[in-house]
């Protein structure tokens, strides 16, 4: 019927699958360290709202923090099922390290999730601190390791190769701390934060727009425009340092994201355009003169290799990388000058009182998430037509199945996903379209008041 | 005398898919009782509050054997995972039906509830259903040509399978009854301890014809139960089988709470054992052995350093959670 093969249907899914995945652990890496901080601010200065806010987020949290784990373990096996022969191959590297991530990870999130959600009458409230702090640790543990993967797929090292055509690991610490890793730790811990800084950030500044006077709301809006203010220009940093390291390791790819074809001294910076591998060149440019080669090589006319300088069979979709690049970056920089914006009404007493500056933030709220997308296609589509830079291809790591069958589990995912996670994203706006309710106690009066106990939970869709 | 990592990771990933399927085994068995419980009676809100704090943990143990199969024995999952690879993606579809119930169910109306209580009693039913296909075509054998699978696209569909998959519905709804015996009281205990007669009786009779079965799947495991020493085993676990079925029965009848649950663990235990003796040497029947699949002895012992002290640790705070959350589930439990 359709002339597509069986390789490019498998990375269809896996593309589908992670990026859908992407999207959960973003958020909880950011929400689960931001329910850490409430909870000891709480514990710091036993002030309510801190609590409050702590719950409402709490069960934000528990929903998105399931979908995350629903969507990983379908990641844990797509290796396999998807990759079965870069799976053989490079096992005995990635395997260990993602070994690690259920170890460290995995277990201490899963094992200190139950008391965080359910555990708050049942230990005392520090054990139960300790168990919020765990669950944070879980999610950054989680993100050192599958990092660490990404990365050595990205720039492999500490390796040797053994008869069978395996990678095996020579070096543990050159493997783990690969060049690109602490770049991609620290680039993708960021954008986690970032991404949950504007979408608690969104939610109090809708409820501003409601009420200015909401102190919950103050609470979340001016805790996340701190972070937007003062995380976004390290993010900038951030991701130009990771810029740098990739010329360095993988100048096709920024060649790509540049769209340069042709190797040029003082490069010019395309803003936009429209990159053609065909014709090797980018169509309608609108570029500064050398700001490119400034920004790469930090001197006006330093020399920058283009896409001519690699065999063409090696080229990434340029097209597509250009544009995702450029998409997280722009949305980058409205971040700052959000960041800027609110600092200048903190300045001047008006933070809550600005509503263009709230309107502004709740449209921002899903920013971050189309950001980190974008982010991860630059990477992953860059680092094509190889799984392992340089050394293993995309189209020698594909397991041996049939187009019928990667097709058919391919539409089977793609609607059991739109339907279930859009529903629970659904459900996850609905909870942050209500604003947060009073502290449990006062809850659990008035639900005895209005004799609700016993009829467990219609009313407290909120969840003491 | 030389460490054998191989073997001793062997032995840990064995364990893995045994806590998994111990622990998983009966939230997953939850689910298969779930539309069983009236919908009006407020026990399913019970039955899944009493794994709602753990299921995750649960579920871990299956991302370890999975992801430990990928760093220990690369080959294995490699060649597993393109073998079994509609009822490993059914399984997880299935996982997903049943994982994303836990929160959605508590976000809607009563009314609409019983939609999210089928996506969870669905996806159990599927997840168990195509672990039993798993393992009755792993038991079948899997054939390997250069390090890669060769055999048809639909060899995991066979009678054999399909009936080892039934089986393990069976056997995890048993589990989950036993838990639901140990952790409820009431009406609802009335309820599921007669269930756990039914489904222990079910099992004990689908384990039967299995055991029965694999010996003439192939001469190999027929020579292993039927001849030399290993007959010894062949009449000794048919023994603790009556064993633990007796405690069962009897602890059932007795209104024991505690003691059901675990003797269904026995079986399990037991069933387990066997299969271990079955496949032992190989990874993967019938020609892929535990040395052969694994990966060198620098990623063997990398993780291991990691493993003997991780695992240790994440017994303990298991432990402590399953503590926390002891006692009988009541109407209002957690917050939900
Ligand atoms: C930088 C962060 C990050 C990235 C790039 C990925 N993950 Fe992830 N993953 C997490 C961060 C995370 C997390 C935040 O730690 C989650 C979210 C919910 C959870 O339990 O942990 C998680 C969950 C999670 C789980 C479920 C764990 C459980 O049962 O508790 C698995 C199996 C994976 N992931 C596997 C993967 C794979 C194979 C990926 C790559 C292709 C991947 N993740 C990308
Ligand atoms: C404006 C400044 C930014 C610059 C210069 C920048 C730069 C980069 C570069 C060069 C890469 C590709 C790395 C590679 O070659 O593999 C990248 C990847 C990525 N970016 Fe950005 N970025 C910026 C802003 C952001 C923002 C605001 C977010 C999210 C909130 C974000 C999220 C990501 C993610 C998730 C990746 C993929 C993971 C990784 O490789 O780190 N970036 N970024
Ligand atoms: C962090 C761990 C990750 C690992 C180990 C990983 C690994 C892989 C592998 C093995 C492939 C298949 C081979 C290929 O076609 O490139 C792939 C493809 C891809 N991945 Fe990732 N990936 C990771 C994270 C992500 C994330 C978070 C995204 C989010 C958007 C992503 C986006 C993609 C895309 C878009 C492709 C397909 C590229 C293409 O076909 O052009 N990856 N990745």
């Amino acid at each position: 019927m359709f002339d597509i093969s069986a390789l490019d249907l498998a990375r269809i899914q896996f593309a589908f699958t992670v990026s859908f995945h992407i999207i959960f652990p973003a958020f909880s890496i950011g929400l689960a360290s931001y329910l850490a901080v409430l909870e000891g601010l709480w514990l710091w200065k036993k002030e309510d709202r801190y609590m409050e806010v702590f719950n409402y987020w709490k069960t934000i949290f528990a929903v998105g923090f399931g979908m995350g784990v629903v969507s990983g373990v379908v990641m844990a096996y797509q290796f396999g099922t998807n990759w079965s022969v870069f799976s053989d191959k490079a096992g005995p590297v990635i395997g260990p390290l993602m070994g690690y991530e259920v170890l460290s990870a995995f277990f201490l999130e899963a094992g200190f999730l139950g008391i965080m959600l359910f555990g708050q009458k049942r230990v005392g409230p520090k054990l139960h601190f300790t168990a919020t702090f765990m669950v944070a640790v879980g999610t950054l543990f989680s993100a050192f390791w599958i990092l660490s993967v990404n990365s050595w797929m990205q720039t492999p090292a500490g390796h040797a190769m053994n008869a069978q055509g395996q990678f095996i690991p020579d070096d543990w610490i050159a493997v783990i701390f690969n060049p690109s890793f602490p770049y991609r730790l620290v680039h993708m811990v960021l954008a986690a934060y970032l991404t949950t800084a504007f979408v608690v950030g969104a939610v109090g500044a809708y409820h501003l727009l409601k009420n200015k006077a909401n102190a919950h709301a103050r609470l979340m809006f001016s805790m996340a425009m701190w972070m937007a203010a003062l995380v976004t220009p390290l993010q900038i940093l951030a991701g130009d340092q990771h810029g740098l390291n990739t010329l360095e390791h993988q100048p096709a790819k920024i060649a790509a994201i540049e769209g340069h074809y042709e190797n040029v001294t003082g490069a010019p910076l395309i803003l936009f355009g429209i990159p053609d591998n065909e014709k090797a060149e980018v169509l309608y440019p609108i570029s500064v003169p050398k700001l490119g080669s400034l920004i790469l090589t930090h001197s006006w006319d330093g020399e920058l290799q283009g896409l001519e300088s690699f065999p063409k069979e090696d080229w990434p979709n340029t097209f597509l990388i250009f544009w995702t690049f450029r998409i997280m970056v722009g949305i980058g920089f409205i971040m700052l000058a959000i960041g800027f914006w609110s600092l200048l009404r903190r300045y001047q007493g008006r933070l809550y009182e600005d509503r263009w500056l709230a309107r502004a933030v709740t449209l921002a709220g899903p920013s971050g998430f189309i950001a980190v997308l974008c982010g991860w296609v630059t990477t992953e589509a860059g680092r094509q037509p190889w799984t392992i830079y340089g050394l293993l291809r995309t189209s020698e790591s594909a397991s041996p199945l049939v187009a019928a069958e990667v097709g058919t589990t391919l539409l089977a995912f793609i609607v059991v996903y739109f339907t279930l996670f859009g529903v629970g994203v659904y459900y996850m706006l609905r909870l942050m379209a209500k604003t947060p309710e009073k502290t449990p106690e006062k809850m659990e009066t008035l639900k005895r008041a209005v004799g609700m106990v016993g009829a467990s939970s219609n009313i407290d869709e909120s969840r003491t | 005398m030389e460490i054998d990592l191989p073997l001793i990771w062997a032995a840990l990933i064995a364990f893995a898919i045994l806590a998994y399927v111990s622990l998983d085994g009966f939230d997953l068995g939850i689910g298969a009782l779930f539309l069983l419980a009236p919908e009006k009676s407020g026990h399913r809100d019970i039955m899944m509050n009493s794994v709602a704090p753990i299921w995750d943990g649960n579920e871990t143990w299956l991302v370890l054997g999975g992801g430990g199969l990928l760093a220990v024995f690369p080959l294995a999952y490699s060649v597993v995972l393109p073998a079994l690879y509609m009822p490993i993606i059914a399984m997880l579809l299935g996982l997903i039906f049943r994982g994303v119930a836990f929160e959605f169910r508590w976000r809607v109306s009563r009314k609409n509830r019983v939609w999210w209580d089928w996506s969870f009693a669905f996806g159990s039913l599927l997840a168990a259903f195509a672990q039993g296909v798993c393992l009755g075509t792993l038991i079948q054998g899997i054939e390997i040509v250069d390090r890669s699978y060769a055999g048809g696209r639909l060899d995991w569909l066979t009678p054999f399978s399909i009936l080892t998959g039934i089986s393990l519905i069976f056997g995890y709804a048993l589990l989950g009854a036993t838990w639901l015996v140990m952790k409820t009281e009431g009406e609802l205990q009335h309820m599921v301890r007669k269930y756990a007669v039914i489904t222990g009786l079910i099992t004990l009779g689908l384990v039967g014809v299995v055991s029965i079965a694999t010996p003439f799947l192939d001469a190999e495991y027929h020579y292993r139960w039927f001849e030399g020493a290993n007959l010894v085993y062949s009449i000794v676990v048919p023994f603790l089988m009556a064993g633990c079925a007796a405690v069962l029965f009897y602890g059932l009848k007795q209104k024991k709470d505690i003691r059901p649950f675990f003797a269904a663990h026995g079986i399990f235990l037991l069933c387990y054992i066997g299969i271990g003796i079955s496949f032992y040497p190989r990874m993967i029947p019938p020609d892929l052995t535990i040395w052969q699949a694994a990966a060198p002895d620098k990623s063997l012992g990398f993780l291991l350093v990691g493993a003997a002290f991780l695992i240790p640790i994440i017994l303990c705070y298991t432990a402590y959670s399953y503590w926390v959350f002891r006692g009988k589930v009541g109407e209002n439990e957690g917050y939900h």
